[in-house]
Order: structure tokens, then C-alpha cells, then sequence
């Protein structure tokens, strides 16, 4: 979310899921939902079915890449000349909102020029979309009143994700659509709580409520209220963590519900990195890839056994609530006090609510949130105040940015780190299907899900599969430059020639060994969604 | 707001003032008033299938289904008279007549549409001689039941299917007497034809769709329900966790959940069995060579207290580092931030998957 943030001021979804059924178009980029988020994908439909426009920017054949009215098939890795393309032909057009570039945005010139370089003959050989496609996408998205652009993994999962982003914020804004009910930019993402995750500060350059640790003035807030001296020196990634602890300069992690030894891209090496620590402690229900390299396993409480929140990806916090005494006794957030006080630092909240409370005070955007509140209505955030009802859409006068103006981005094409090439010569695109979540940890544990999807299916094309002489239910081996996996085959049309289609719910056909280890620069997010790799019977 | 005349109504003698183009139900509801329904749900367009929710509107010559009649401006209703009282009585003992006797062990008892408004209107299946369906129970696939005789064919898992999910898994098959909701050609319910959403289960009135999992584990009204929020997407979907005897053994979705309205995919509906599975990590393991033994709270917190000061006197206090996840709450987020803030003294922090 860190190009939204870049581009917007705020990394969150800038409107409700409730808006999405008056949406005149809808730009779907890198987002499955009819898979990944089935019930916001109902939303959608209600659009479809009250008529909205749809535009569909991904490899693959989705449920709604088939109903779309424009469906820009884009070769993997090239979002931002395809974004860049659209710009372009809208400046070129005249279909821009100039008032809206006039009042609301800064680095409009700098954008002007360099999408000047992406003529369609040019987007068209970088991305392989027809280039009059491109052209009635861009009509049909800046010409409506209404228009939304939903993206997901597909857009975020590379590694210049943030960059995607912000050339998606570069095409709303040019358009002026952003700031009004059903008109904005919505980001589907993976895990539940990923918004608040974030929001909550566990990041290195962040407190909670993306204050900088660098800024003196949130370093004496929090120093005030916790009682310590904060460091102004930003913290590493996690994934610096890892490559210190491979060199023997990190000693020791405490990892709280994940997986990086199965969900990394680059399994090897995060598994060489947990071995090379002195001491590992794991949080977690189940063991997991990781645990194994653990000294010491906690375990964990599920979401049926304690109180607490989540933010939702538009921004709405909503309660969890126990439903059963904790399996082991005690839930997590319990388990961090006891283990901040044993080591000199008293931590104890009676119940979760206190917690929040706490949140509320040091948190701004979290600053009228109670669990008093939240037993009558979920809030979205920017919530400042215990009488503000919450904000539904962002940005309605001002972008959360030093000035209140959006700022375009300059931005080139840059291409997936791997492309494929005559030894590797298919893409490898990974991602989720409905029945199934992340490591699979929790739903391969569902008995009626196993007796649905039992094992891991590469989905190939047909026009490939006879090429390769491959039928349905045949065993391929799939290998790239770093390993290889044997798997079976399902041959289907939602995959496009020369691209297949992994998930990464099962440790046995472990895909990410197959994933590339390319990076976002900017915030760390794995590429996840392309590489090269190479297909033998 | 523009466009959106206010109306004045009286229900039952009550004024009402309704805001925007709402039926007489939608109205009656807002303002606490019961009508029966049974081929109506929330989720759904107006049908006016099962005509259970007729009305008597001042004016009007026959009673009005209040599901599809919008109101207009001044209408006086009366939800309940002798007449309606009887068309009611008349269309629960037709659909009683050729309804299985089979309360007793029917999975659905306590929380049946049907059942309810033959106790309420005090009617049993004797007044019509009506010929029964019998049709063996249909349990093909892992999450779904279907006994096809105890459909009333109100429609609602058609329209939900259709709808509401756009995946046209089933349909009215047959005809006449024999035409019920299936899938095409009788298929079993597969991923091949169907999402296993559940959402025809949520919304049949009656025990001819049930949750497969829950059937025998207890009764509707032997539940605690609690309310929250699904663990697994970014959605947000709330629902009611099910429980009896501190197990989770369904889960049960309802129109008031400001995201999702009652509706649910395959892993909030039908995802919980991890909760209870044997491979939960029961206590706290402490690592010996390369096995792991079992340990108590107090011996485990203990020596990672031990470790990670130690680590922190001998490498410094930057050598250690915590890494939170986006499937944990937002308090332990904070707490996580906060602890490496305090404890650790650094900002060493990251939620590692940023997917
Ligand atoms: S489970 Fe969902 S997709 Fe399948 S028949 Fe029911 S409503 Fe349709
Ligand atoms: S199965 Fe249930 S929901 Fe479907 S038509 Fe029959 S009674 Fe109605
Ligand atoms: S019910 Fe499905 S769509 Fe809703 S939050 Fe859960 S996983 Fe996501
Ligand atoms: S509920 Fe109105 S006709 Fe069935």
C-alpha cells in the first residue's frame, strides 16, 4: 500500500464495499475476486447486473475477465506500461478532468512528458493488448461518472508493486475519480487483517497510526505514554532481518502467527536465515514449516477464542468475539504482556478493550473507536473523534498529503525480474483459489474442503497442453532455475497460452520454490506473481 | 435528498413515515411489524411467490402480497384480519398436506419458517389430502443435505443461486408436481457446477437444505450464538459462531452484518473444523536436540525471557527483532509494536507477509 500512500497520502481503500453496486465502471486490475474475496465479488456483480461497465485487466480468463466489456489480457509484469498506455491516450483524447488536475494534484507535467513515451505502438508490444483495446478501455473508464478501479494481488505482487499502484493513482486522478461515493480506488488484499496490521504499526518505519519513528514529536508521544526512550533509528524489514541472520549478524526473532519458511518467495533462503538464529521463538495454531526451526513453540489462539478487532480492507473495524475458552489457555495478546513483564517491562490490560482504549488515545485515525462504540456499529477509519461517525469515502476535499494535493508519478515500465526465455519458456503465475487460504494450514484441516481440492493442480491451457502432449490429471514436473516440483495437471481456458497457474496452499507441491525471490524494493512484497519456468512430462 | 419522497402510511393504525421507494414488508419491518413471509429474504428481489404476506390495503378490493406492493403515499394497512387470518391458515395446510410428519428428527427444528407458522396459526397437514414426494435425502457432496421432500418450492435457493451468487447451480427441474430446485441433470453438487457457498442452505426456510456438517450436533435453540468476524479474506464477513458444549459446530450468517448481509463464501460458512482439529498445538514446546518437549506456560515464558535478554546483553539490544502477522488482531498488532518498542528498545518490527 506504500504507492497509494505515495500518491494519496493514505495506504487503504479509498471508499466502502457498500458503494460498489452504483459504480457506472469498474476497472477490475489484478484481482480475482470472484475467487479471493467471493463476497465483495457480490458487490461487483450488483454492479454488473445494474449495468455498469467492465474493463478486466488481467492474464488470466476470470469469471469476470469473461463478462467483461473490455478484457486487457496484459502479459505478466507489464501494469505500468499498459497504466502509462491508458494516460497517455486519455491526455491525447482530451478525456482528462483538468479542473480536478488544476485544484487537486501537484507533478502533473512531470507525468505529461513521460507518458508521452508510451505511444501505443509501444504498450501494445510491452503488454500484447491490442491497442484498440487500450483505447476503449480508457474511453470507457474516463467517460464514466461513477468509476472505480478494484485491484488485487495481481497488481501488488510484483516486484514493482508500488509502483503499479501509483500508476493506478495516476489514471484516477487524471480522470478526477477519486473522492465521491462509488468513485475511487479499492485494494483487495490477502490476509484478513492486513489493513490493521498495518494501521497498528508493527513495521520498522511506523508507529501506530503511521507515525514516523523518525519524527520527534511522535517519538515523545509514545515515549510519554509507554513510559521509555523510543529509538529515532529505523528498524529493519523483516526481510533484512532474515539476510542479517544468514550472515550470523541477527540472533533472534520472535515470530507471532506466520509462515515465512512456506510463504516467502525464496524459501531456501528464509529457511537458511531461521536456521542460522540463535534463538527462535514461534506463535502459532498449528505447526508450521517454520515451527520446525523454532527453540521454543507457543501456541496460539484462534480466532474463536478471544476478543479483539479487524480492519476490513475498506477500513472498517470490526469485533471478534470468544466464542470458546482458549485451546492452550491463554491468547496472544496475554501472552506478549506476561513476556514484556519477565523482562522488566509491566505490561497487564484487564481485557482487550483496554487495549484498544489505548490504541484510540496514541492513534489518530483510530481515535474515536471504542468497544463500547463497536458493540453498536463498525467504524471505517479515519474515525479522530468518540462523536465522528467514521468515513466512508476518503479524500472528498482534501488527499492526506503535506498540502492536500495529490501528487502524480513519473513512472516506467520496468518488467517482471524474470521473463521466460527458450529453456523456461512459460510464466509462472501464482495465486489463490476460493476453497483454499495462504499455507492452507486452516483449510486443509477442513475435512469437506480436502474431499473438494486435495492437492495442489497446475492449470494450463489447452492449446499447451496438446503441445506438450499433457492431458487432465497427467503428473508434469515443473522446474525454474531453482528447483522443481511435480504436480498435476488441470487443463483449462482460465489460463492463457504460455502462462500457467499455481497456488501456494500446499507445502507439498511447494510452488514457492519456484518463485523467483525478486522483490518490491520499496516495501518488501515478494513477487509472487511471475516466473520462468519450464514444463516436463 | 432529491428523488426521495417521504411517505406517510398507517400500519395497523400506526403512522408511518417511509423514506425512499420501499414495499409495505420493508416498511412494516423498519417499523417493528411482524408480516409472515416465506418465499421472501432480504437478499433477494421481491418475489411474491407464496402470497403468506398478504395485506389488507384500504381501497383495494383483494388482499396485496406486501413483499412486491410498493407503498404509496397514505396508505392505510392492516397486516392481520379474519380473512387473511384464513387465506394464511388455508396456504400452510396446503403446503402441510404434502409436507413429511417428520418434526421430531428434522435437523431444522426449532428454526423452520414452516414449522413456526404452523404452530402460530395453529393449522396441521390434515385439511387437504395431499400426495407426498418421496424422495430418497440427497447428501452427494461434502457440505450440503438435500431432502427434496421437505422442499415447499418457495424458490429462494433458485433466486440465491442466481441472483445473489451468479454461479447457476440449480433450478427448477421438472414439472408440475414433480418440479422441484436441482442442479442440471440431478448432477451431485461438484466444483464442477457449484461453489459451496451455502447460501441456498442460509436461505431455505425449511429442513430441505441443511449444512451437512452440523446435521445431529444440536438444536437451533440449544446454540450460543456469538457474533464476529471472519478469519480468513480481507472482506470482513461477520457471523454467528454456533456453539454447544464449548464446540463451534456451525456457523450461521444474519441480514444485520454491515458487510456481507447474511451472505457467506465456502471457507466463512464451512471453513471453522480447524478450530478443533487434533493438530492444535496444545501446550508450549521447548526444543531438546531435535525433538520438541512438552512444557508448561510459566517454564516456556521463562526462557525466552532468559534468551532474549541474554541476546540482547551479549549482541546488543539490535540483534533481536519481532515480526507480526495480518492475520492477528489489531490489539496484538499494537502490542507486538509496542513490545519490540519497549522491550527490545528498537524498531525492529515487521508484519512479514504483505500480501
Ligand atoms: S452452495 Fe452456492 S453455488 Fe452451490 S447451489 Fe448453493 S447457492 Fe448455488
Ligand atoms: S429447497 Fe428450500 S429454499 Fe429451495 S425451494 Fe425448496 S424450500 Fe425453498
Ligand atoms: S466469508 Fe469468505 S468473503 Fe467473507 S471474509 Fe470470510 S473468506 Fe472472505
Ligand atoms: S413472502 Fe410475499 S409472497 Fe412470499
Amino acid at each position: 500500500m506504500a504507492g497509494l500512500a505515495t500518491s494519496l497520502g493514505a495506504g487503504a481503500a479509498t471508499n466502502s464495499l457498500a458503494q460498489m453496486p452504483d459504480i457506472d465502471a469498474l476497472f477490475l486490475f489484478g484481482s480475482n475476486p470472484t475467487e479471493a474475496h467471493p463476497i465483495v465479488s457480490l458487490y461487483l456483480k450488483k454492479a454488473l447486473q445494474n449495468g455498469a461497465r467492465l474493463i478486466v485487466g488481467d492474464p488470466r480468463k476470470t469469471w469476470m475477465a469473461k463478462r467483461a466489456d473490455v478484457w486487457l489480457n496484459l502479459c505478466p509484469g507489464s501494469n505500468i506500461a499498459l497504466l502509462n498506455g491508458m494516460v497517455n491516450v486519455i491526455l491525447k483524447e482530451g478525456w482528462q478532468n483538468k479542473e480536478f488536475i488544476k485544484k487537486r494534484t501537484e507533478g502533473f507535467g512531470e507525468l505529461k512528458k513521460k507518458v508521452r513515451e508510451y505511444d501505443l505502438k509501444k504498450v501494445e508490444k510491452l503488454t500484447d493488448v491490442p491497442k484498440e483495446k487500450i483505447i476503449e478501455a480508457a474511453r470507457l473508464y474516463s467517460h464514466a461518472d461513477k468509476a472505480m478501479i478494484v485491484y488485487g494481488l495481481g497488481v501488488t505482487e510484483h516486484r514493482t508493486g508500488t509502483e503499479n499502484a501509483m500508476a493506478i493513482a495516476n489514471l484516477a486522478l487524471v480522470c478526477g475519480h477519486l473522492g465521491r461515493p462509488s468513485t475511487g480506488i479499492m485494494a483487495l488484499r490477502g490476509q484478513n487483517n492486513v489493513q490493521g496490521a498495518s494501521d497498528l504499526g508493527p513495521l520498522p518505519a511506523t508507529f501506530p497510526g503511521y507515525q514516523s519513528v523518525t519524527d520527534s514529536e511522535a517519538r515523545e508521544r509514545f515515549e510519554k505514554a509507554w513510559g521509555v526512550p523510543m529509538s529515532p533509528e529505523i528498524g529493519l524489514k523483516s526481510v533484512e532481518m532474515l539476510e542479517l541472520a544468514c550472515e550470523g549478524k541477527f540472533k533472534g526473532i520472535f515470530i507471532l502467527g506466520e509462515d515465512p519458511a512456506q510463504t516467502d518467495p525464496d524459501v531456501h533462503e528464509v529457511r537458511k536465515a531461521l536456521s542460522s538464529l540463535e534463538f527462535l521463538v514461534v506463535q502459532d495454531i498449528f505447526h508450521t514449516e517454520t515451527t520446525k526451526y523454532a527453540h521454543v513453540i507457543l501456541p496460539g489462539a484462534s480466532f474463536a477464542e478471544k476478543d479483539g478487532t479487524f480492519t476490513n480492507g475498506e477500513r472498517r473495524v470490526q469485533r471478534i468475539r470468544k466464542a470458546i475458552e482458549p485451546i492452550a489457555g491463554k491468547a496472544e495478546w496475554q501472552v506478549i504482556c506476561e513476556l514484556a513483564t519477565r523482562m522488566g517491562y509491566p505490561m497487564s490490560y484487564n481485557h482487550p478493550s483496554d487495549i484498544m482504549d489505548e490504541i484510540a488515545s496514541l492513534t489518530p485515525i483510530y481515535g474515536g473507536i471504542s468497544y463500547e462504540r463497536l458493540e453498536k456499529e463498525s467504524i471505517q477509519w479515519p474515525c479522530p473523534a468518540k462523536d465522528h461517525p467514521g468515513t466512508t469515502t476518503l479524500y472528498t476535499d482534501l488527499f492526506s498529503r503535506p498540502g492536500g494535493l495529490a501528487k502524480f508519478m513519473a513512472l516506467d515500465h520496468k518488467g517482471s525480474g524474470e521473463v521466460p526465455d527458450k529453456e523456461y519458456p512459460y510464466v509462472l503465475i501464482t495465486g489463490r483459489i476460493r476453497e483454499h487460504y495462504n499455507n492452507g494450514s486452516m483449510t486443509r484441516r477442513v475435512k469437506g474442503i480436502m474431499e473438494l481440492v486435495s492437492e495442489e493442480l497446475l492449470e494450463i491451457n489447452p492449446e499447451d497442453a496438446k503441445k506438450l502432449k499433457i492431458k487432465n490429471g497427467d503428473k508434469v514436473k515443473v522446474s525454474s532455475r531453482r528447483g522443481n516440483i511435480k504436480v498435476k495437471v488441470k487443463v483449462t481456458g482460465r489460463s492463457q497460452p504460455h502462462n500457467v497457474f499455481l497456488t501456494f496452499h500446499f507445502p507439498e507441491a511447494l510452488s514457492n520454490l519456484l518463485t523467483s525471490g525478486h522483490k518490491d524494493p520499496i516495501t518488501g512484497t515478494p513477487e509472487y506473481k511471475s516466473c520462468a519456468v519450464k514444463i516436463e512430462k | 435528498m432529491p428523488g426521495k419522497k417521504i411517505k406517510k402510511i398507517e400500519i395497523d393504525g400506526r403512522k408511518i413515515s417511509c423514506e425512499k421507494e420501499e414495499t409495505i414488508l420493508q416498511a412494516a419491518k423498519k417499523a417493528g411489524i411482524e408480516i409472515p413471509t416465506l418465499c421472501h429474504d432480504d437478499r433477494l428481489e421481491p418475489y411474491g411467490g407464496c402470497r403468506l404476506c398478504i395485506v389488507e390495503v384500504k381501497g383495494v378490493g383483494r388482499p396485496l402480497p406486501a413483499c412486491t406492493t410498493p407503498v404509496t403515499n397514505n396508505m392505510e394497512i392492516r397486516t392481520e384480519n379474519d380473512t387473511i387470518k384464513r387465506i394464511r391458515k388455508n396456504i400452510i395446510s396446503l403446503l402441510l398436506s404434502n409436507h413429511p410428519n417428520d418434526c421430531m428428527r428434522c435437523e431444522k427444528t426449532g428454526d423452520c419458517a414452516l414449522q413456526g407458522l404452523a404452530y402460530r396459526y395453529d393449522v396441521d397437514g390434515s385439511r387437504f389430502e395431499g400426495e407426498q414426494w418421496d424422495l430418497p435425502i440427497r447428501d452427494d457432496n461434502p457440505f450440503i443435505t438435500y431432502e427434496p421432500n421437505k422442499c415447499i418450492l418457495c424458490g429462494r435457493c433458485v433466486r440465491i443461486c442466481n441472483e445473489v451468487v451468479m454461479a447457476g447451480t440449480i433450478d427448477l427441474v421438472g414439472r408440475g408436481f414433480n418440479s422441484m430446485p436441482d442442479t442440471a441433470f440431478r448432477k451431485p453438487r461438484s466444483l464442477d457446477n457449484c461453489e459451496f457457498c451455502g447460501q441456498c442452505v442460509s436461505t431455505c426456510p425449511t429442513g430441505a437444505l441443511t449444512d451437512k456438517k452440523a446435521r445431529g450436533r444440536g438444536r437451533a435453540y440449544e446454540m450460543k450464538k456469538v457474533r464476529t468476524t471472519c478469519s480468513y479474506c480481507g472482506t470482513g464477513c461477520n457471523f454467528d459462531l454456533n456453539v454447544k458444549d464449548g464446540k463451534v459446530v456451525k456457523v450461521t450468517s444474519a441480514y444485520d452484518a454491515p458487510v456481507n448481509h447474511g451472505n457467506l463464501c465456502i471457507k466463512g460458512r464451512y471453513g471453522y473444523d480447524f478450530i478443533h482439529n487434533a493438530d492444535r498445538i496444545k501446550t508450549p514446546l521447548i526444543r531438546k536436540g531435535d525433538s520438541f518437549h512438552e512444557a508448561t506456560w510459566d517454564e516456556a515464558l521463562d526462557l525466552i525471557a532468559g534468551r532474549f535478554s541474554g541476546l540482547m546483553k551479549k549482541y546488543g539490544n539490535k540483534s533481536v527483532g519481532a515480526f507480526s502477522s495480518s492475520r492477528c488482531t489489531n490489539e496484538e498488532n499494537f502490542l507486538v509494536s509496542k513490545f519490540a518498542r519497549t522491550v527490545f528498545k528498537n524498531n525492529n518490527v515487521d508484519n512479514c507477509a504483505r500480501v
